[in-house]
């Protein structure tokens, strides 16, 4: 059943009545609030203002948003000074291009540097859509959570993507955000409580065989299917996992110890992601079976959201047979 | 600051030659690392560190202090040096460049060492931090100069570029570059492994003042600095025409002394001759 700490929308099971919107939205209207409180707060951005939503600070706050134009690696370099001076810049541009590109300049002048900048990384996953391969990001979690230094939040609706933003304006570190293009279910509140390094859970069964570790838009997708297999029998425990970095270690390994088995789901290569990072804890404090949902070593193709979310194995109904995959190998 | 005079001319002349000794003795302990860059930028670092900048040894954070800001990583010798030189640790400390546990890593790092004010070694990444923390100041209204050193080679990186390109958009006058333009790099001579020329050019294209100098003459580069300065209208890039290994006859000028170290005997030989001046001066030292 629902985890009642966690706040969820009453209507979270009726699709038709949830709104929908985009976690990049949920940057957008975070990064004005941390405007609004604090003035150091800038947003630099590559030719790509309306898409990442950075229009919104820009509007309110012309003078502390910067045009870089088609240039990451200058993206990431400028903000590495900006912040070495002392502001608090947020970069964005499609995940594609930052991280992608400039991963270098990342880990040299931001990761090792020590220097607070927050990455931004907007359409990240296959979830894009129409655009196509070279514009669904699927590596860079991989990439982000392999520096020193660097943590990585992928929030799971728009309402906790504006919490990780907010809250990632004011711990100093270096960040990375992974935001989405597609409009997703607004499953979580206002209450919800969001706290970065901290999992939440949103659906705890009785005597659950198995834990469904997420992250990002598919949470949602896990909290279906964990309905529907409680409808059929089959109790799990639904964590939202949306911090890759520093993950929340001890709530991995209770999950795992509660439920002796694990399946996670993120939008991003299986090689390399959320769920390499929860394998690389459990194998080392409390090794149960696991299974992945994700993408496996393939780069997308266009199509609608919703049907590469299926071709790649992504959706509700593979998340159920991960799981009772995962049942079967325990025995 | 202002115009020197024939004494403290002398006087910078002699220090660029001490940091230059210093250079060697650190390169001779660390048996690794850069030579030809080190020596020829060590009169530009003198200038820096004992006329231009706007710092202090004894309180090295304060907020207003000018920012300098090494693209060019691998020349960290000649910082190092010049930095104990004038008082920001010891030339021993300087001497353990390279090695374990020293804050005198090969190339150099702010989290370690934060005096250097950033961490750089991949380059063409340097004039684009040194954009970021001037636009940051001029936002703030603050009125001290960001210098950012650069290599000439690494002007064939396009994240350099890019960060002209930007300096030159927002009219970045707090912002002042300077290249060491000495001609080699690791696979030979620039015009040949990737042509930069028509350098000033390409500046002048992106918004810039540029300025040519002799790069081993201190009192001209002081000049060009205040010519610099002067400009309020767009940023300054000074083009320091520089010999690589300046200082020791038989590597200046030789690309094959970009970056390893004198070796055995040959390191006392180069110490000799810098203490003699090329030979210039009979003393005990011969």
């Amino acid at each position: 059943m629902i985890n009642e700490d966690a706040k969820i929308h009453p209507d979270w099971l009726n699709r038709d009545e949830l709104e929908s919107k985009s976690t990049r939205d949920g940057y957008g209207r975070g990064v004005v609030e941390a405007g609004e409180q604090d003035e150091r707060v800038v947003v630099l951005c590559a030719d790509l203002a309306e898409s990442t939503r950075s229009h919104w600070f820009k509007e309110a706050f012309p003078d502390r948003y910067i045009e870089m134009g088609v240039a990451e690696q200058n993206l990431a370099t400028v903000a590495s000074g900006l912040a070495n001076y002392g502001k608090i810049p947020f970069i964005t541009s499609y995940a594609a291009f930052s991280p992608g590109r400039n991963n270098e300049q990342i880990r040299t002048t931001i990761s090792l540097n020590n220097v607070p900048v927050k990455i931004c990384g907007m359409h990240a996953g296959v979830s894009v859509g129409p655009d196509g391969a070279t514009h669904q990001q699927l590596e860079d979690i991989a990439l982000m959570q392999a520096q020193p230094n660097m943590s990585v939040v992928v929030p799971c609706d728009v309402e906790e993507a504006r919490k990780a933003t907010l809250a990632s304006a004011f711990n100093g570190k270096p960040m990375y955000l992974r935001f989405g293009r597609g409009n997703t279910p607004i499953f979580t509140t206002a209450e919800s409580p969001f706290e970065i390094g901290k999992a939440q859970y949103i659906w705890r069964g009785g005597s659950p065989e198995a834990a469904v570790i997420a992250c990002g838009g598919l949470v949602y997708n896990a909290l279906i299917a964990a309905k529907e297999l409680a409808d059929e029998g089959i109790s799990v425990t639904v964590l939202n996992n949306h911090t890759v970095k520093p993950m929340d270690r001890s709530a991995i390994v209770e999950a795992a110890q509660e439920a002796g088995a694990v399946v996670t789901v993120e939008e991003h290569q299986i090689t390399s992601g959320m769920g390499s990072a929860v394998a690389n804890i459990l194998v080392q404090e409390y090794p149960v079976p696991m299974e992945y949902i994700g993408v496996h070593d393939t780069f997308g193709q266009s199509g609608d959201p919703d049907e590469l979310i299926e071709h790649y194995g992504m959706g509700v109904s593979h998340i159920k047979e991960a799981v009772r995959k995962v049942i079967s190998r325990k025995k | 600051m202002n115009h020197l005079h024939d004494g403290k001319i002398k006087e910078l002349e002699e220090q660029a030659n001490a940091i230059r000794q210093t250079i060697i003795e650190m390169l001779i302990e660390a048996g690794s690392g850069h030579t030809a860059g080190p020596l020829g930028m060590a009169d530009i670092f003198t200038a820096f560190y004992f006329h231009i900048l706007n710092h202090n040894p004894k309180d090295p954070f304060f907020e207003d202090r000018d920012r300098l800001i090494l693209s060019n990583g691998h020349i960290v010798p000649v910082r190092y040096a010049t930095m104990a030189h004038a008082g920001y640790f010891s030339i021993d400390e300087a001497k353990t460049l390279r090695k374990f546990g020293s804050r005198m890593q090969g190339h150099p790092e702010r989290e370690r060492l934060p005096e250097m004010e950033s961490t750089s070694g991949p380059l063409g990444s340097g004039l684009s931090q040194a954009a970021g923390i001037a636009y940051g100041a001029r936002m703030d209204g603050r009125k001290f100069y960001v210098y950012c050193l650069m290599s000439d080679a690494e002007h064939q990186a396009g994240n350099l570029w890019e960060g002209a390109m930007f300096a030159g958009a927002n009219k970045l006058s707090n912002l002042i570059g300077v290249i060491d333009r000495n001609n080699i790099q690791i696979n030979g001579m620039t015009e040949e492994v990737m042509p930069l020329e028509p350098l000033r050019d390409k500046y002048e294209a992106f918004g810039w003042h540029v300025i040519d100098v002799d790069g081993h003459n201190i009192e001209a580069f002081v000049d060009s600095i205040e010519e610099a300065k002067a400009i309020f209208e767009v940023p300054t890039v000074i083009i320091a025409h520089t010999i690589p290994g300046k200082g020791i006859e038989g590597i200046e000028f030789d690309y094959k002394w970009h970056g390893k170290p004198p070796k055995g005997e040959e390191g006392e030989r180069f110490l000799r001759e810098l203490r003699t001046l090329g030979g210039k001066i009979k003393s005990e030292h011969e």
